[in-house]
């Protein structure tokens, strides 16, 4: 378990744009109850704008009919939602042992000492964010990186130099 | 070795279209299904011996019997697709490169067990297999094997996909359950069982992905065809991974019962850079290790894991390397297990966190050998004192290091020498 308990308030209203408005309603009717949808709605706000601020919660508790708490709760328990912007490229080592055995490490130093931050920070120009997570499911192509939700097997340093090349 | 049961359409190019599937066959079971009474399509299944791949190994036939009669409440499925335990990655192969042998599964099984709402639970990481395979959903509503008239039959199947969102815990059948209605991932206390009361207080029954998908072939070839593979409690074939120290890395299909070593060796290309073994994590990292003499005896299939004092569980091998430090591989271990603890228990929100303190004492050079039997005696009071297993799946592999490699923890506490010493040679 991690504290994930500080919610950022933008002071700005929260709306589902038409797409998003679209698939939320196809997808409420696949359930037999309303709170079902709370985390395909997380998941719709975090498609829509990279991370969930306290008005999106609320927005969403509006929309289901549901106390604001119980989405809070789904919110901060479940890692993957964003409480806060992460960088425009946010990478993701994977940390668990299947990685950790084919040096993982050596990828996690290099873009310590290449962006400057280490896991759990954002560069401070906002491009990047770095994180150490736990085991992605392709630990027979370790060691494996996801950059902003895309899978990089069989990762080393000059793979994750080249791959740091082509973003802009 | 390597056979292709479930593998068959994995290297044929645009498998995952509806398109070339069918050309090689998919759906061509419905036929033989729907001409069957769904008591004698379970009946099938559990002569094939077929048992869970999601890691306890339950036979799937025997599952679904436990589902009780006309409750007056609708029966739901619930595929596990969660995929998290540290060395698994065999299930997103199905869904990526065969997601319609999946549905083809989830069809077969909703006739046998009368159920007509079935949730895939995908984890939230698995982004590009999510797109796949709801694409793979898409074409089977557009061309009439899902939706209300599953091949021109009286009979509903609808298909959700609900994505989860980095939870391990989540991979717990309760927990799961728990997620789809929303909350956060908790597992429930049992009884009762999610068969008699699951999902929105209705029968449920809770697959693996690979489970469900083994059931194409059963039917279409018989439960004969099935067993003739494998041994004979241990049935058919699965999808190893095999990760870590070997040359070739990856997934393999392979039967049951084939010996450890050879597949380590032919199949995995052998332990990487000429080096030595050291030992073997049988089935995902919650199993207990095994050191090289039982590596060299055990064969890959329920019962001699058992025998071996150890879990077939998912299939997930890790080799393990001459230059492992168990020390630091259990630090790894324990914060994995710590880090995904869902909190409710105390032993296992409170204790793996006390062991990760433990080991990170040991592993500064600041331990004592009380300490390290305090690690050992720390394992067995949390295990089976929490609502799941979750404290089990640390504990049990931890008690194997401490057992089988206990002169490494020792020589931390008695020379006092930091990890970060050790590896500038002091
Ligand atoms: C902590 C924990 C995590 C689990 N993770 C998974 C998982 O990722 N995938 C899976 O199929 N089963 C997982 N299981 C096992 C499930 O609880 C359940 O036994 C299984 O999905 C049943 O399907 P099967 O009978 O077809 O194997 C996990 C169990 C525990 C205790
Ligand atoms: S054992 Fe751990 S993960 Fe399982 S219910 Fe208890 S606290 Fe949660
Ligand atoms: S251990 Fe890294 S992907 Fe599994």
């Amino acid at each position: 378990m991690s504290d994930r308990s500080e919610l950022i308030i933008t002071g700005k209203p929260f709306a589902f744009d038409a797409e998003r408005d679209a698939e939320f309603e196809r997808l409420v009717k696949r359930y037999p109850i309303r709170e079902s949808m709370i985390l395909p709605a997380l998941w719709l706000t975090q498609e829509q704008e990279g991370w969930i601020s306290a008005e999106a919660m609320a927005y969403i508790a509006d929309r289901i009919g549901t106390y604001a708490s119980k989405v809070y709760e789904a919110a901060t328990f479940y890692t993957m939602f964003n409480l806060e912007p992460k960088g425009q490229y946010h990478i993701c080592v994977c940390r668990t042992l299947s990685c950790w055995l084919r040096e993982k490490q050596e990828i996690v130093d290099y873009l310590a000492k290449e962006i400057g931050i280490r896991p759990g920070e954002i560069s401070e120009d906002g491009r990047f964010s770095l994180e150490e997570v736990e085991c992605l499911g392709h630990c027979g192509t370790a060691p494996v990186v996801q950059l902003n939700g895309e899978f990089h097997e069989e990762m080393d340093v000059d793979k994750m130099k080249a791959l740091l090349a082509t973003l802009k | 070795m390597e056979v292709k049961i479930l593998s068959e359409k994995f290297d044929i190019e645009n498998a995952h279209l509806l398109e070339v599937a069918k050309k090689h066959g998919a759906y061509s079971t419905l036929d033989k299904l729907f001409a069957m009474e769904p008591a004698a399509v379970t009946e099938e299944v559990k002569k094939s011996g077929l048992r869970g791949r999601g890691g306890a190994g339950f036979p799937a036939g025997v599952k679904w019997g436990f589902l009780p009669k006309d409750t007056g409440k609708p029966t739901y499925l619930a595929v596990n697709s969660d995929e998290s335990e540290p060395a698994t990655f065999k299930d997103r192969y199905i869904l990526v490169r065969d997601p319609h042998m999946l549905l083809e599964g989830i069809i077969i099984c909703c006739w046998a067990i009368g159920c007509n709402d079935v949730y895939i639970y995908i984890r939230g990481e698995y982004t590009t297999q999510v797109k796949v395979l709801q694409q793979a959903i898409d074409e089977a509503y557009a061309a009439g094997y899902l939706g209300d008239k599953v091949a021109g039959q009286d009979f509903r199947v609808d298909v959700t996909v609900h994505r989860g969102a980095g939870a391990y815990v989540c991979g717990e059948e309760t927990a799961l359950l728990e997620s789809i209605e929303g909350k956060k991932g908790q597992p429930r206390s049992k009884p009762p069982f999610p068969a008699v009361e699951g999902l929105y207080s209705s029968p449920t029954i809770i697959n693996n992905v690979q489970t469900i998908a083994s059931l194409p072939f059963i039917l279409t070839n018989g439960h004969e065809a099935y067993t003739a593979y494998g041994t004979e409690k241990s049935p058919g074939t699965h999808l190893f991974g095999i990760s870590g120290h070997v040359e070739k890395p990856g997934m393999y299909e392979l039967p049951l019962g084939l010996p450890l070593m050879e597949v380590i060796d032919k199949v995995a290309g052998g332990v990487w850079k000429g080096r030595k073994l050291k030992g073997v994590i049988p089935g995902g990292s919650s199993t207990p290790v095994l050191t090289v003499e039982e590596a060299k005896t055990v064969t890959l299939d329920y019962e001699s894991m058992a025998a071996h004092k150890t879990m077939f569980g998912s299939g997930g091998i890790v080799v393990l390397d001459e230059t492992v430090d168990c020390v630091k591989l259990v630090e790894n271990l324990i914060n994995f297990y710590h880090h995904e603890s869902c909190g409710q228990c105390t032993p296992c929100r409170e204790g793996l966190g006390w062991m990760k303190k433990i080991t990170k004492k040991l592993l500064a050079g600041q331990g004592t050998l009380a300490d390290v039997d305090l690690l050992r005696e720390l394992c067995d009071n949390i295990e089976m004192k929490t609502v799941c297993v979750l404290s089990a799946a640390c504990t049990m592999p931890v008690r194997s290091y401490l057992d089988k490699f206990r002169h490494e923890f020792e020589a931390y506490a008695i020379d006092n020498v930091s990890a970060d010493a050790k590896l500038q040679g002091n």
